[in-house]
């Protein structure tokens, strides 16, 4: 296989392997700064021993989080040096800023929170834990401005040519604030806090209906209930915002997220299909003109479509963004429904006499993963064949000093101490919550108190 | 060009990615080295002791690498893509040690089995001894040069050709170098039978770094043509070697005074003071070539525009206090000998 194949093959693999463990820890974060929070507020032993046992799962996962996220950091300059070169002008002080504000804060906050219990007074503790969720929440900031500077270039010349050519900034506040930064970056955090909200109903779902823990897991089950609804539907906004910015900024990406191939027609809205790219036919269920609708609020609105484009600068897998973009849209809605009716039930009082829909939360903890990473698949696959939107292609992007066989070599490495990492997340997360959020043989008066 | 007390932009940030780095050698050379002395210690409690003694800090220590590399990317963006691609390999193997690490540190203790925790001991002690001497192994390559070509690109050897012997020679002086800043650092968090344990291996540790580094230096004054010609220009900065080995010879002293906090600061400058040697040495240049001087990559030809280089050095005079803020509370809470407690690895 070529340079550039095993070049992507590998940044793809080792971003989503990456994109699981970050959103968890900003969604964890958000909750365990609520329970504490609430400890704080109420005094209540049940709010401290449930911080002190989402504390321990969000430890592998913000560990694993950062080992796997220096790869990146790296690995821009090992695999894509040629667009390093080009975008470091402006790429670099956005990763500047995120490791300074960003990382400084939570990795120093870190070691506070996890080992310093009996070490701070209650109060820092809660502080540390605030500048731990704080910092996570920056650093998802900077790398999704970088990421959406790529989309939607702003505040910036191009200097210099052929070999020599790259970005550079005019404008920082541009550049920070580019057409898509914003909406991105909201859509990105609701995602990562559905993403820990449902590993706590999850989690505390599985609890109840195995009739331990009742007490805590009603009050934990109900605190992300709250935040998974919020987010879920707020989701929508920032998800349709979001588009309207793609049609304006990268047409040829929201022509192939739908299938539209006509250079200038009213184009449909999908639930699914499935898009045939020598044809240039969609088969599915549809909304005829719905897209139109979407953007223009008008059924008649011509809308951009990919036979616009010259075949070489619009995306080639058509029918791989149009699924992962549907795939995403449909466990959007599908959360939506679900935490809604389970808001109903809850303030019917309800909500936990429902086996069935605890069963559902039960499973549902994959869903918003697949969504986050389907998501991202759908944004980077629709901006190619681009690596900087409508300036560098990607098969100019890679390195040309490394050969096919080190990038060989390192995949193969990465597939294998991945693949570890990954089964000793598992077995760690399953094992904490198989042992639980309290250890009853240590002190069993106690455990009928509170839990 | 702009300038900001006199100094031109990629000087002043040339000397902040200097610090990071520095900063980074000092505080992960702790870490990195009391993971070298990992099966030097006998009993699983030591061995738990050592771990936790890094606990609190190593995920903040590993900051600086982070932030080190994000600010070579920023402000020498030419540099970075230069050196990862042409040590591809070097660089590829220190990443996977840097997660192995990671996962040894955070999975050892999880659970109890004889088999476990040995596997664990032995990929600990592993990755930090490697990762060491990996670091060193760039270092070497940075300071001999390595073959670039025209427009940037490099044009020697794909798999090995990182290994050569003044590289192999500079990484065996970082393990030593970190394991002599790894033991005085587990002294200030240990007692007892382990203290005393730690008092004999960092004798030897001194030893081995003394051997190792008058080994390199011979070979560097013999071997690497144009060493000396800054210092014969600028004669002052022979108070670098100096102040280096001034610092080295102050350590045992001070271990034998009992005076630990200090014999760690004296490692530390040891360590900078080498580290401000090599810059120096180096400066302007950031990678030389051995094909021909004018491919070397140097901090004008790699560096940022002027206005990039303006916004990244207010980040760092906003960020810089932030971060010294964090690190004196950390460091401050987690000050004195390890307790190991329920929530210790």
């Amino acid at each position: 296989m070529d340079t550039e194949i095993l070049a992507r093959i590998q940044f793809a693999f080792t971003i989503a392997f990456h994109y699981i463990y970050p959103p968890l820890s900003i969604g964890i974060g958000l909750i365990m700064v609520i329970m504490e929070g609430m400890y704080l507020k109420t005094g209540q032993k049940q709010y401290e021993i449930l911080t002190r046992f989402w504390l321990k799962i969000f430890a592998i996962t913000f560990g694993i989080g950062v080992a796997t996220g220096i790869i990146m950091e790296f690995e821009f300059g090992t695999n894509w040096a040629v667009y390093s070169r080009y975008v470091g002008d402006i790429f670099g002080s956005a990763l500047a800023a995120e490791g300074l504000f960003a990382f400084g804060l939570e990795s120093a906050f870190l070691g506070i929170l996890l080992f310093g219990w009996n070490r701070v007074s209650p109060k820092v503790h809660f502080i540390s834990t605030i500048g731990v969720f704080l910092g996570s929440m920056f650093s998802a900031v900077w790398i999704v401005v970088a990421n959406s500077w790529q989309q939607t270039p702003a505040g910036y010349h191009i200097v210099g040519e052929g070999f020599d050519a790259r970005a550079e900034v005019t404008d920082f506040w541009a550049m920070v604030f580019n057409p898509s930064s914003v909406d991105r970056i909201i859509h990105v955090w609701q995602g990562a806090f559905l993403a820990g909200a449902f590993l706590v109903l999850s989690v505390h779902a599985y609890y109840l209906l195995k009739g331990r823990y009742v007490e805590i897991s009603k009050k934990a089950f109900k605190i992300a209930l709250a935040i998974a609804t919020i987010f879920s539907l707020s989701q929508l906004i920032s998800g349709h915002s979001s588009a309207d910015g793609v049609s304006e900024n990268q047409p040829a990406k929201l022509a192939a997220m739908e299938g539209h191939y006509e250079a200038s027609a009213p184009a449909d809205l999908y639930l699914l299909g499935w898009v045939n790219d020598e044809t240039q036919e969609v088969t599915g269920i549809k909304l005829p003109g719905g897209l139109s609708f979407l953007v223009h609020q008008d059924f008649e609105a011509p809308i951009t479509g990919l036979n616009a484009f010259p075949k070489e600068d619009r995306p080639g897998q058509v029918n791989a963004v149009f699924q992962f973009y549907h795939i995403m849209i449909s466990i959007g809605m599908f959360l939506i429904a679900l935490t809604l009716y389970a808001s109903f039930l809850w303030w019917r009082g309800k909500i936990f006499d429902k086996k069935w829909l605890l069963k559902i939360f039960a499973f549902s903890v994959l869903l918003p993963q697949i969504a986050n990473q389907v998501g991202w698949f759908s944004a980077e696959m629709g901006r190619q064949p681009w690596i900087v939107y409508g300036h560098l292609r990607t098969n100019e992007g890679f390195s040309q000093e490394v050969s096919s066989n080190q990038i060989l070599f390192s995949l193969i490495l990465f597939l294998v101490v991945y693949a570890i990492l990954f089964l000793l997340f598992i077995y760690s997360v399953n094992k904490k919550i198989k042992h639980g959020p309290y250890d009853e043989a240590k002190n069993p008066d106690e455990f009928l108190k509170y839990v | 060009m702009e300038t900001f007390l006199g100094i031109d932009y990629p000087t002043l940030w040339y000397l902040v990615v200097g610090l990071l780095f520095s900063g980074y050698a000092i505080l992960e050379g702790f870490d990195y080295g009391a993971g070298a002395w990992h099966l030097f210690l006998r009993k699983d409690l030591s061995r738990r002791i050592s771990i936790n003694a890094i606990g609190p800090l190593w995920d903040a220590n590993q900051v600086w690498l982070i932030i080190g590399a994000g600010a070579l990317f920023a402000g020498f963006p030419v540099m970075y893509a230069t050196m990862l691609s042409a040590m591809y390999i070097p660089f590829m193997l220190f990443l996977m040690l840097l997660v192995l690490r990671s996962a040894a540190i955070k999975f050892r203790s999880a659970e109890e089995m004889k088999w476990w925790r040995k596997t664990w001991d032995i990929i600990y002690f592993l990755s930090n001894s490697l990762i060491s001497f990996l670091l060193g192994v760039v270092l070497g390559n940075i300071l001999q040069g390595v073959e670039i070509g025209e427009n940037l690109s490099y044009q020697g050897g794909i798999f090995f050709s990182f290994l050569n012997p003044y590289a192999i020679m500079v990484g065996f002086t970082t393990i030593s170098i970190f394991m002599t800043q790894g033991a005085i650092f587990l002294l200030l968090k240990t007692e007892g039978r382990l203290f005393e344990r730690l008092t004999f291996l960092l004798k030897k540790g001194m030893i081995f770094f003394i051997i190792s580094f008058a080994v390199t230096s011979f070979y560097t004054l013999m071997f690497l043509p144009g060493v000396t010609d800054k210092f014969k220009e600028y004669p002052i900065f022979f108070i670098l070697p100096v102040l280096a080995f001034l610092a080295v010879a102050n350590v045992p002293r001070l271990v034998s005074k009992k005076k630990y906090a200090y014999a760690l600061l004296f490692s530390s400058l040891t360590m900078a003071f080498l580290l401000m040697l090599v810059a120096f040495q180096l400066y302007p240049v950031l990678l030389p070539s051995t094909i021909d001087p004018k491919y070397s990559v140097t901090i004008y030809n790699a560096a940022s525009s002027q206005k990039s280089l303006g916004i990244m050095l207010t980040i760092v005079l906003i960020g810089a206090p932030l971060l010294a803020g964090y690190f004196l509370f950390l460091y401050k809470t987690f000050h004195g000998k390890v307790k190991l407690d329920d929530t210790s690895y």
